[in-house]
């Protein structure tokens, strides 16, 4: 397969990101409403389906409040950083052979590099609102995602160990025979729930927190700069989905089908599965999940990294 | 963590369950012909008012949305002379159908009656009139009470004996 322009590549990797993203907004709604018994959103449009642009339209001609105490530069910075790092890390996830739009061999650690960089939105979102429940929200993320980052990067170490390479394309190109979810299972398990919680998607939403902390980070933010938090997080599920596609599930290989369906069926069932994930499981305490993630998940991180290595060790 | 995946398949199984949604202004809900809903008032059988002018549902009413003035027609008939229902003040708590002496008043399962203006939902005698008697088909105030009206002297009414002639010694 001819890989296109860069250009193309470029703009169409953008489109389809921030394009699935803006859908995930009613898909989203729609799929909760199916697993609650309801509707959802089903009036504006085929299948409720303009429900995304009526929305787009309504947060974008609301009013865009700067409060007076906030700290202003910071303020209106914060939002842009998730967008922008989010979409960095796009560059680069292989979507099919050849579509990919920059081929790093450090693609992995770019890509761990870019989501702890967007820790920093959420802080200084939470910071510069001068807000209790927004400084706490921010005091939470940075917590929650230091912890989870930690061992997101080292349940990845599996897959790299097997795949031999940082570089995207050759982690899938190596999962020609088996999908990496088979031997590196608790690295997959270990990854998702490192990749919700960087995601800050429920159960491990715990930044915004409705019941407890009004809306955490961004009490504060209206209009459009509320809008790139919220575009931002779908960005973030579907960049982790498609990170799980790539790095467990043979990124684009399959049977029959052109490789670029097969990446995007498999990118939907995981973002289907992000969304089942926040219509059943409740919200766990703060401390809770700091101590999974120290006790649990790190330990559980280490040891997978240790069989794995004495494996392939042993069989080489 | 097992109980945590099964309450996620538990979910996921709702998806194949019905929905329990009314999709509402093309599927109607089901109300119940004993709902509380919008206040009619009912006329006789022969096609008369049933409403006497007694305010015992005006008096009723915790939030006094029901006003009315009784007045006599030339066969000594009471009825309202105005009868007005306030229906952006009313709660629809059915006080005024349980005070009715006569099933004049009667709420309906109805709900539909959104206005855009307020002095809209303001109800006058002919808005709340209905041709029909109801929820009570049989019933004719005027010819079971006791009370004398044109056409109708005491003791003849339904079911009533011969007015006691108190002038009379005879037992």
């Amino acid at each position: 397969m001819t890989s296109p322009h860069p250009i193309a590549t470029i703009v169409g990797t953008l489109i389809v990101a921030l394009s699935i993203a803006s859908l995930l907004i009613w898909v989203e709604r729609r799929l909760l409403a199916v697993w609650q018994d309801r509707c959802g959103p089903n009036r504006v449009g085929p299948f409720g389906l303009l429900q995304v642009v009526a929305d787009m339209i309504k947060i974008f001609t609301k009013e865009d409040w700067i409060p007076p105490f906030a700290d202003k530069p910071v303020f209106v910075l914060a939002p842009a950083i998730i967008i922008v790092t989010v979409l960095m890390s796009f560059a680069v996830l292989p979507i099919a052979t050849g579509i990919i739009v920059a081929d790093l061999n450090i693609g992995l650690l770019f890509f761990l590099a870019m989501s702890s960089l967007g820790v920093y939105s959420i802080v200084l979102a939470g910071w510069s609102s001068d807000n209790k429940y927004s400084l706490l929200g921010g005091l939470r993320a940075a917590a929650q995602m230091i912890t989870y980052e930690v061992f997101m990067g080292l349940s990845l170490i599996g897959v790299v160990v097997l795949a031999g390479s940082f570089d995207l394309v050759r982690i899938v190109e190596a999962q020609r025979n088996v999908w990496f979810v088979i031997p590196q299972f608790l690295g997959f398990v270990l990854f998702l729930i490192a990749g919700i919680a960087e995601t800050r998607r429920l159960p491990f939403d715990l930044p915004e927190a409705e019941s407890e902390l009004v809306a955490g980070y961004h009490s504060e933010y209206s209009g459009m700069k509320f809008g790139m938090f919220f575009v931002g997080e779908y960005l973030g599920v579907t960049l982790i989905s498609a990170l799980i596609a790539v790095l467990f599930f043979g990124g684009w290989m399959g049977p029959w089908l052109p490789p670029i369906v097969w990446f995007f069926i498999k990118v939907i069932f995981f973002i289907c599965f992000f969304i089942l994930l926040r219509a059943s499981l409740p919200r766990p305490r703060f401390d809770q999940l700091m101590s999974w993630g120290w006790k649990l998940m790190l330990p559980l991180a280490l040891a997978n990294i240790l069989v794995t290595g004495a494996v392939v060790l042993a069989f080489r | 963590m097992l109980s945590v995946l099964r309450t996620m398949w538990d979910v996921f199984l709702h998806a194949f369950r019905p929905k329990v949604t009314v999709q509402y202004p093309e599927q109607k809900a089901y109300l119940a012909p004993r709902y509380r809903g919008r206040i009619i008032l009912a006329r006789d059988p022969d096609g008369g008012e049933r409403c006497v002018g007694c305010y015992l549902c005006a008096a009723a009413c915790p939030v006094d949305c029901i006003s009315l003035q009784a007045s006599e027609d030339e066969h000594g008939r009471r009825y309202p002379e105005f009868f007005r229902i306030n229906f952006s003040r009313c709660i629809f708590c059915g006080f005024c159908e349980d005070a009715c002496p006569t099933y004049a008043i009667q709420l309906i399962p109805d709900v539909e009656m959104s206005e855009y203006h307020r002095p809209n939902l303001v109800y006058e005698k002919e808005h709340l009139l209905i041709d029909g008697p109801g929820k009570y088909p049989g019933y004719n105030y005027w010819k079971v009470c006791g009370a004398e009206i044109g056409g109708k002297g005491k003791g003849e009414a339904e079911n009533e004996a011969p007015a006691t002639d108190l002038r009379s010694l005879l037992p």
